[in-house]
């Protein structure tokens, strides 16, 4: 009996000892921690991508409710929906900005930009560029050894095998920017989705000039201005013999589509034009 | 991006090739070395072949069938990738395996050792390189648990005899179970006394280890740490209580010592990367190898000892650094 | 034993097949490209136009900032233009296009064969004349000379060690400059030791080259303050640290310069062009290239002009074999492989050599069986199958802490695996990254 009462009793004082210590560590390193950060962290979508620019979903909501504005915060995953919420648990209200989505601005497909030359170093798009301009006499051009497959969390962006160039899958792409990241030629920009999915973007970065960029590429921005000069919203820009066109400034009139003499300018899932410009059409899915 | 698909697009007809620096290379390969690791094993399969004959040649054999085939099937339907069995690493540890079992071994359970070598020891982790312990002695300590009987009978080493039927002890039991007749030092190093395939002699397992500094396959630093461990070890002991028991030599000679410490802990999977890791390594493997020959329920423990190490490694490899260019003092 | 450097290292087949063939001149071209960055640093401002009238040794571009180096013309006759070229840096930059016409030199330039070597400079002179001269170092690294030479306030120099090791395979320009320039060589030695003042220097010499050694070594007996060092045959025995470390045995500690144990490290190939600046008034405009290869029928060491396109130096090589699979500006460890043969010839471009298919192309890469064979040969006590592993899944502070910066990317790793992984591939991009954060740090 007094063994068992010894255990009980020796047991007892060891966890109550414990219970004690536990205690008061818990209330000297105490964190008073401000109860929205949780809240906007569940409001958040936990996908951890750090495309907001903070270190993952807890960091963005303690920046945010540190900060008192939303002016800068935005996070892509979530997208609007998500902004309102958090702006409505903050008491704050959510700038307004558009959906937008990755676009890879190089259609130098096999057949369109022949490889020149062989690369045999690791499957890597920066240790590539950092080695040379590429295997194809284009060095703006896509590399094609998937550095954006890679980083994207969400399966968005795939190598197509045929035209060895990444496309992005618009349905799981949510504009995180982790891909305009790791692309080393910087091909990859987050654009406006615009309504309907329809967007009008030059696919080419080729700063070469005319015949240099032609020759090693045939859908290559030659840098000639005729779209330039069509534009009727100037939203499009020449520098460095490469058209650009400012997303906030398009109104998808299409006019520049046609004139281009390379087919260099992309119009996505647009109705098909009445005259016969088939080839000037390449909408996607 | 998988480069199979790549070099489906790209051919290379008539292209110059574009890479990083450096454009050359030595050579080697992990072929390279496995099969020079074959090649140091061959004075001990010879003396196993003298030693047990036939049945030498037929158990080293069918563990090899096994190794191989076992990795093929596994890698091609169960991975679903290029099988590499003509690395030679599946070949190595079948030889290994085999090395470490008696010669009367039923081959039945050989093939289980053999499963649980390249199944449970390798390709579970992802195959080579991937794995944490040595996959022969994955197979070995399977088949020691499993089946104490079958794995701890040895046949007499009776040369010349048309029989094998005896079975006799081990140097290593005489020792431990203080049994009579234990065998001279020149028996128990020339190999003539009972015990495993590949732990005969150790003169044999010596070439071998000689052969792979030679060759540079190995370092010094894993056997010769193990061994020296071991020596001054018992030699402590030995000092103050002289007995059989305790005597340095003997334990060095004797049992999987010889085997273990060239050929079974200089694994490169399992061992670590640097020069001062790899000193750590060997010198636990001795510390636990006498540990158990002396204390442990086992009368043998090399096996387990580097089984230990082989968790160990990646923790040593973490807290281990190759002295850096810059740190040697100056002395110009 | 001979002495080298102690930590890793390699012996590569050495493959020195244009050993002892004389240096040879070869025709004009007909058009020169000059780029206008031929040196690490800022790239220069171009001081020339369209139609210009040239000499050789006419300044083509002004050197811009602090590590820069000035550009002259290797030829004479007319810009075509400037405009932006291929070179062996796989992009396009900016270069000066000249089409030849005749070979009309600078007056200023003393074009006589006689040795010239008495000089009464002040240290300053021979600097500024290096400077002018847009000497950089010719080992490969193409760091401008006049910089090295302006040690940072505080420090001392005590020694000059002179790289004559040539460590990387096939190349032989330095060891045929070597015998054939001996004595100017010397005095190039000479004023550089003027210009850092330093009591004595010590030429590095490895032991394949014994006929360099016994040349060299009769040559110092007049020389007091100048000692050759024979060296043990160890890649990469050329890079800067591992040679202090095998010559005078102090190691340079990380992130710090040759000057902080009292060396300054000079290529041989470089005293021999700071001779003719500061002697002669020859700017850079001309160098030795070996060109080389397993299947070129005459492997052979050219004295070119800069800016003369590769082409032109394979074709008077033999041409290019059928066999070829890969061309490399440079040694085999550390040149750069280029994509076409259009290329110009650079103060940097110590070698071509032409690589047949069956060795060009790398074996696939397996993984990694943790043999340490990388770990054992790295000459700067890294342990490259981590720093792999680190930069691959970016852990940067890790890569960090393992010293990922001081890796001197000689490729030894690389060479050695067996499993043909790229060990060097990564570890150069994450040495990048790293020093990009180290750097933003700072700021």
């Amino acid at each position: 009996m007094s063994i068992l009462l010894t255990a009980v009793v020796t047991l007892g004082v060891i966890g109550a000892a414990s219970a004690a210590i536990l205690y008061l560590i818990g209330q000297k390193f105490k964190v008073v921690e401000d109860p929205r950060i949780e809240q906007v962290q569940e409001a958040l979508p936990a996908a951890n991508c750090g495309g907001c620019g903070y270190p993952g979903c807890g960091g963005f909501a303690a920046a945010l409710v540190k900060s008192d504005t939303m002016d800068g915060f935005y996070c892509p995953v979530g997208g609007q929906a998500t902004m309102d919420k958090v702006a409505e648990i903050l008491g704050r209200t959510a700038a307004v900005s558009a959906k937008k989505i990755a676009v890879v601005r190089c259609n130098g497909t096999c057949e369109h930009r022949p490889r020149v030359n062989y690369y045999d170093g690791a499957s890597n798009c920066a240790i590539a560029s950092s080695l040379y301009g590429g295997d194809t006499g284009c060095s703006f051009g896509c590399l094609g050894l998937g550095d954006c497959v890679e980083s994207c969390t969400f399966d968005a962006i795939h190598i197509n095998p045929e035209t060895m160039l990444p496309e992005v899958v618009e349905d799981k792409c949510t504009a995180c920017g982790a891909c305009v990241k790791a692309c080393p030629k910087d091909l990859i920009e987050l654009r406006k989705q615009g309504p309907k999915s329809r967007r009008i973007y030059v696919s080419c970065m080729n700063k070469d000039k005319g015949g240099v960029a032609r020759k090693s590429c045939d859908v290559a921005c030659i840098g000639c201005s005729k779209c330039f000069q069509v534009c009727p919203f100037e939203a499009i820009t020449m520098e460095n013999n490469l058209a650009y066109i400012d997303d906030d400034k398009c109104r998808l009139c299409r006019k520049c589509v046609p004139v281009c003499p390379t087919n260099s300018i992309w119009e996505l899932n647009f109705p098909p034009r009445k005259e016969v410009k088939e080839e000037a059409v390449k909408a996607e899915v | 991006m998988s480069s199979a698909l790549r070099s489906q697009q790209v051919s290379m007809e008539n292209k110059l090739v574009v890479s990083p620096s450096p454009h050359v290379h030595s050579g080697d390969s992990i072929s390279k070395n496995m099969y020079g690791v074959l090649i140091a094993l061959l004075p001990a399969f010879l003396v196993a072949l003298y030693v047990f004959r036939l049945d030498a040649l037929i158990i080293t054999f069918a563990s090899v069938v096994f190794c191989v085939i076992f990795e093929y099937v596994i890698a091609k339907f169960i991975m679903k990738k290029q099988p590499t069995v003509f690395d030679g690493s599946a070949i190595l540890t079948g030889v290994l395996l085999a090395f470490n079992v008696p010669s009367n071994l039923p081959i039945w359970i050989l093939a289980i050792g053999a499963l649980a070598a390249i199944g449970i020891g390798k390709m579970s982790f992802g195959g080579l390189g991937n794995n944490i312990f040595n996959p022969a002695l994955v197979g070995r300590v399977f088949l020691l648990i499993s089946f104490p009987a079958q794995m701890t009978t040895w046949p007499t080493p009776d040369v010349g005899a048309t029989t094998d039927a005896v079975t006799s002890a081990t140097v290593l039991s005489h020792l431990k179970f203080n049994t009579p007749g234990l065998p001279s030092l020149t028996n128990i190093l020339m190999g003539t006394e009972g015990g495993s395939l590949g732990e005969m002699s150790a003169v044999a397992l010596l070439l071998g280890l000689i052969y792979m500094l030679w060759k540079k396959i190995i370092t010094w630093h894993i056997p010769i740490s193990i061994m020296a461990t071991v020596v001054i070890f018992t030699g402590i002991f030995y000092l103050f209580t002289p007995i059989p028991q305790y005597n340095p030599l003997i334990h060095l000679a004797s049992g999987g010592l010889m085997l273990g410490a060239v050929f079974m802990a200089t694994d490169y999977v399992t061992s670590p990367l640097t020069k001062k890791g790899m000193l750590i390594y060997g010198f636990f493997i001795g510390v636990v190898t006498v540990a158990i020959r002396l204390w442990g329920a086992y009368p043998e423990g090399v096996s387990f000892a580097i089984l230990l190490m082989n968790g160990f490694t990646p923790l040593i490899n973490y807290y281990t650094t190759p002295k850096r260019f810059g740190e040697v003092k100056k002395n110009g | 034993m001979l002495k080298t450097f102690r930590i890793g290292g390699i012996h590569p087949k050495e493959n020195k097949f244009s050993a002892g063939k004389t240096i040879q001149p070869i025709a004009l071209p007909k058009q020169v490209m000059i780029p206008l960055s031929q040196h690490i640093g800022a790239p220069c401002q171009p001081i020339v136009k369209k139609g210009d009238k040239v000499k050789v040794g006419t300044r083509l571009g002004k050197s811009v900032g602090f590590v820069s180096a000035n550009i002259h013309s290797s030829v004479s006759g007319t810009v075509n233009k400037i405009d932006k070229v291929l070179d062996a840096s796989g992009y396009k930059r900016d270069a000066v296009i000249i089409d030849v016409e005749g070979d009309e030199w600078e007056n200023a330039i003393d074009r006589s064969e006689t040795v010239k070597k008495e000089f009464n400079f002040s240290s300053r002179e021979i600097i500024e004349k290096i400077a002018e001269a847009g000497i950089v170092g010719m080992g490969g690294a193409t760091f401008p000379t006049h910089v090295k030479l302006t040690p940072p306030p505080g420090t001392k120099a005590e020694v000059l060690i002179i790289n004559a090791v040539e460590c990387e395979p096939y190349l032989t320009s330095d060891h045929e400059l070597m015998m054939e320039k001996t004595e100017e060589i010397f005095v190039g030695v000479q004023l550089l030791m003027k210009a850092i003042n330093v009591p004595r220097a010590v030429i590095g010499i490895e032991n394949n080259k014994k006929d360099a050694i016994s040349k060299f070594t009769n040559v110092a007996t007049s020389y007091a303050n100048i000692t050759i060092q024979p060296l043990k045959v160890q890649y990469p025995q050329g890079g800067e640290k591992q040679l202090i470390d095998a010559v005078i045995r102090r190691q340079v500690p990380s992130g710090a310069l040759p000057i902080s144990v009292g060396a300054v490290v000079q290529n041989v190939g470089t005293a021999f062009a700071v001779y003719e600046a500061v002697q002669k008034n020859k700017p850079l405009v001309q160098r030795v290239v070996t060109v080389t290869g397993k299947d070129v029928k005459n492997p052979c060491n050219i004295l070119a002009r800069v800016g003369t396109p590769l082409s032109q130096l394979i074709e008077f090589a033999g041409g290019l074999p059928e066999t070829t699979g890969k061309i490399v500006s440079g040694g085999p460890m550390m040149g750069k492989a280029i994509a076409g043969i259009e290329v110009p010839v650079t103060k940097g471009t110590s070698g071509i050599l032409i690589i047949p298919t069956l060795e060009a192309k790398r074996k696939a890469m397996k993984d990694c069986i943790r043999c340490g064979k990388c770990v054992n040969v790295c000459p700067m006590g890294l342990n490259p199958t981590l720093l792999m592993n680190l930069t691959e899944y970016e852990v940067w502070d890790r890569a960090e802490k393992n010293a990922i910066t001081d890796c001197i990317e000689c490729g030894s790793c690389s060479y050695t695996c067996p499993a043909d992984r790229p060990l060097l591939d990564y570890i150069r991009l994450g040495k990048g990254k790293v020093m990009a954060i180290v750097r933003a740090r700072k700021n």
